[in-house]
């Protein structure tokens, strides 16, 4: 398992170096430090919707073993969500904090894509390996629930953002939408098994 | 022509264009005129065809250009806004060699004028001595360039209609073709896209109705055969690929104000105080730096039109 995860790592990170070595050779066309920004943008909500997905192909697939690649993914997403973060903070606005504080003020669609970001630093920090034991399965279980509101908080970020023609943003959704609704229906048919046993 | 041809190249040697800028549309040409059946002799040898492609003749430089950088002509043809192509940057610059030849273009101009009529696009132009002008251009997206159009004061080919008292306001269209714009196919927009100027604007002499830029006929992508260029405004108010002037007595319509007024305005004067509500205005990236820049009222135009707003409130009638 330890080395299918650093493959995954590996694997996950592809992108980042695609990115660095356009950004540097052209690749990005003539505004690279937004195409930049987008691009990790748009792998941060992939890798978010495939660290949702890893539950439902479980469930619908005899691939138990996934499961543990359930945090490796989800730390692929934060990583792609702080190098979004910094490229805009950073190499767009060059830490220009007076112009941050305002974006994030006044510009809906950034406030919720901060929002989004706060709220996956606790889910980054405590799926560090060893933590999950400190906190008990239960509670640590309890609070990753919180991403079931991040990605619809993101989808909504990276709709907002866009002028006209949100076919990406929808599509997303819909993605994100199907995987959240599975659960949903997992959940309610476990309560009506869990109601019959107990009768 | 072939004078004209031999001073438009002697004008050319002034420009910053290296050969790298030339070819492509030399390729694109010779192979528009074989995709289209019209063999070697290419699009001047057609009865009829269009004049697109060898519109722009002799033309004036700009004497009073800035010095600041031009634009290379590969950044301003590859990122673009024309959701008639697709709305990422790179679509049109993809989409439009390929899909889009004008025809024989003719521009529609009515409404409160005494003199209306449907004209040729070579007609509507060569009345006029064309003119080079290096503008800023300054996307609502906070990205701006240096073009050098080409073209002719959109005052005096106004002004050939006779526009009447009436005449407050003229209102612009863009070709709305489905065959030849795979955009308009779906409604992102309200097709077709539309603009408008106050009729003072319009008559404005930096106010460009645009037939070239880069020394040559305008690129599809970039609004060919026939667009507008208003320097001090947004780049969404230069409508591309104009069908249509009409005089109107009312402020008309226009694409994008009317989607999202509370984002757009009519004026749409580059303004650093007036943010749009989903990025600040107060700077932009020129294409091709890195460090951002301070955005200037009316787009460093303020000395030549900033009268044209006296009284207004600007924050109001952004």
């Amino acid at each position: 398992m330890r080395r299918i995860k650093r493959l995954t790592w590996i694997v996950g990170l592809l992108p980042v170096l695609w990115l660095a070595v356009q950004f540097f050779d052209g690749g990005l066309g003539v505004n690279p430090i937004q195409a930049l920004t987008r691009s990790l943008g748009d792998w941060a909500l992939r890798f978010l919707l495939i660290t949702l997905a890893v539950t439902p192909l479980r469930m619908l697939t005899s691939l138990g073993w996934i499961t543990g690649l359930r945090r490796t993914f989800g730390l692929i997403t934060f990583t792609y969500a702080c190098l979004h973060m910094l490229s805009y903070a950073g190499l767009d606005q060059l830490f220009d904090w007076d112009v941050l504080v305002k974006d994030l003020l006044k510009r809906r669609y950034i406030t919720i894509g901060m929002i989004s970001f706060v709220l996956l630093v606790p889910l980054a920090v405590t799926s560090i390996d060893g933590v999950i034991k400190k906190m008990g399965a239960a509670r640590w279980r309890a609070l990753h629930r919180v991403v079931y509101a991040i990605a619809p908080l993101v989808v909504l970020h990276f709709l907002m953002m866009i002028k006209a023609g949100y076919d990406r943003p929808v599509l997303y959704g819909l993605v994100a939408v199907a995987l959240l609704v599975m659960r949903l229906v997992r959940a309610t048919m476990r309560q009506g098994q869990d109601g019959t046993s107990s009768i | 022509m072939f004078i004209e041809k031999a001073t438009d190249m002697l004008i050319r040697r002034d420009n910053d264009l290296t050969e790298n800028d030339i070819t492509p549309e030399r390729y694109f040409w010779s192979r528009r005129s074989v995709l289209t059946g019209l063999g070697a002799g290419g699009l001047a040898a057609i009865p009829g065809a269009s004049a697109w492609g060898k519109i722009v003749g002799a033309f004036q430089k700009d004497a009073t250009a800035s010095d600041e950088k031009q634009t290379p002509f590969e950044s301003a043809t590859s990122y673009n806004n024309f959701y008639e192509f697709g709305t990422e940057k790179t679509d049109p610059g993809a989409v439009a060699p390929k899909m889009f030849a004008p025809g024989p273009w003719s521009v529609s101009v009515g409404g409160e004028c005494a003199k209306p009529g449907t004209v040729a696009l070579e007609d509507l132009i060569k009345p006029h001595a064309q003119v080079e002008r290096i503008y800023r251009l300054r996307c609502v997206e906070a990205w701006s360039m240096v073009i050098p159009w080409i073209g002719v004061p959109l005052a005096e080919v106004l002004k050939r209609f006779e526009p009447t008292a009436k005449a407050k306001y003229v209102a612009f269209v863009t070709l709305n073709d489905p065959k030849q714009m795979p955009g308009v196919r779906t409604p992102i927009l309200d097709w077709p896209y539309r603009e408008g100027l106050r009729m003072d604007e319009a008559m404005h002499p930096l106010s460009l109705l645009a037939v070239g830029a880069y020394g040559r006929d305008l690129m599809p992508q970039n609004g060919a055969p026939i667009r507008l260029v208003v320097p001090w405004k947004y780049g969404f108010k230069s409508i591309k690929s104009i069908v249509s002037i009409q005089f109107v007595e009312k402020q008309p319509l226009t694409t994008w104000s009317t989607m999202a007024p509370r984002e757009y305005g009519f004026y749409s004067n580059v303004n650093p105080d007036v943010d749009h509500p989903r990025w600040s205005q107060a700077s932009e990236r020129r294409i091709g730096e890195f460090l951002r820049r301070k955005t200037l009222p009316f787009n460093g135009y303020a000395d030549q039109v900033a009268s044209l707003y006296r009284g207004m409130d600007l924050k109001a009638d952004f």
